[in-house]
């Protein structure tokens, strides 16, 4: 019988807690580092990491541009920038196949329960790069509006936060690697799911 | 050879007399207001008229002009005759207290989802429409934010410096 609760238990409450205090832009703990995991231990944690390296190098993106972002964005997956180079190539038109949602564009009030939805619809686990200073904030729609959201993190939560109006290519490549280098750190697993025995978020 | 300007305004004239008005060429093409109960008539007869044929509405839209007392709304039409590559423009003024309209959805497909972008900025109402319902804002929004009720940005503001927008 304890064997058994230990089995359920142990791990998945055990991981979080190594990669709690974990950056994006920190180190790696030293490898072959032996943690008290109670029944699980460092074939769990190893296993760990293998996932989310796994994870972060095939991050499948949403085809998703409301505006001028999404011409740089189309611009980063053709050749001359071409973001396959890091995994990102497999740009998936249908929300249930993909890992990354891109928001390339402004987010007006109409298009919100759309985008909503559309993340709701991405199976976990599932990664938000806000492109540009419309999806950051509203940017040039931010005074005297009537249509724009300010910033798409009022809708859904956001992993990597671009800046430029639009931002270059480059820039782009650098969010997705950043979001590569956090998922590989463990910092964004499982950030908002819901434990549904004891009907409360998780942090 | 492209239809001449005044044999279109001769043909209209011909047909509707005095009733329209405000004969203008800018930049080449031909404008002219019409009352605001005659635009079905006024359409029909240029989509009708052989040497007119004026088949394809690539344009319908709306103006507020606040000042004019009685006229404040305008609904603008623009049409195209294929065949002979020429563009006219239509207006016709209503007023603010009641902005009907006769749809034109009867005659041009395309003015279904124009009449519904006017309405959802405008606010005029197009009597007969199919479905006069908003079409690119949110359906709970209870103004119509084209009207110039709701100023431009103030001119005046120093928050917003030029050089930081690289203007």
């Amino acid at each position: 019988m304890r064997t058994k609760k230990v089995r359920l238990n142990g791990p998945s409450q055990c991981i979080p807690k190594r990669y709690v205090i974990m950056t994006a832009t920190e180190n790696k703990p030293f490898p072959g580092d032996v943690h008290p995991t109670p029944g699980g231990g460092v074939l769990v944690t190893a296993l760990d990491d293998v996932i989310n390296w796994a994870r972060s190098n095939s991050l499948w993106p949403l085809v998703f541009g409301t505006s001028c972002c999404a011409i740089e964005m189309m611009s980063t997956a053709a050749p001359k920038y071409d973001w396959s180079r890091f995994g990102f190539e497999v740009a998936r038109a249908t929300p249930r196949q993909a890992d990354v949602i891109i928001i390339a564009g402004t987010i007006v009030n109409k298009m919100a329960p759309v985008l909503k939805r559309l993340y709701d619809q991405m199976a976990d686990p599932k990664y938000v790069v806000a492109m540009g200073a419309c999806a950051t904030s509203g940017g040039p729609f931010f005074y005297n509006t009537y249509s724009v959201v300010k910033g798409a993190d009022h809708i859904i939560p956001v992993d990597v936060y671009i800046a430029g109006c639009p931002p270059r290519p480059e820039a782009l490549l650098h969010a997705l690697i950043t979001l590569q280098q956090k998922i590989k750190s463990g910092a964004v697993r499982e950030k908002i799911s819901i434990d549904e025995k004891n009907k409360t978020v998780l942090p | 050879m492209a239809i001449a300007n005044d044999k279109i305004k001769s043909l209209l004239t011909e047909q509707f007399g005095e009733s329209l008005t405000h004969w203008e060429e800018p930049y080449g093409m031909l404008t002219f207001t019409a009352p605001r109960d005659m635009n079905l008539k006024v359409l029909n007869f240029l989509y009708d008229t052989p040497e007119l044929a004026f088949r394809f509405m690539t344009d319908l839209t709306g103006i507020h002009y606040p000042d004019k007392k009685g006229e404040e709304f305008c609904v603008v039409y623009h049409l195209h005759n294929l065949v002979e590559n020429v563009r006219i423009r239509m207006k016709i003024y209503t007023a603010a207290e009641r902005p009907d309209v006769y749809t034109a959805t009867g005659l041009f497909s395309a003015a279904n989802w124009m009449e519904r972008e006017t309405y959802d900025f405008y606010g005029i109402n197009f009597v007969g429409h199919p479905d006069l319902k908003r079409v690119l804002n949110v359906d709970e929004m209870d103004y119509f934010p084209m009207r110039k009720e709701y100023p431009l940005e103030d001119q005046t503001r120093v928050d917003k410096d030029d050089e930081m927008f690289g203007r």
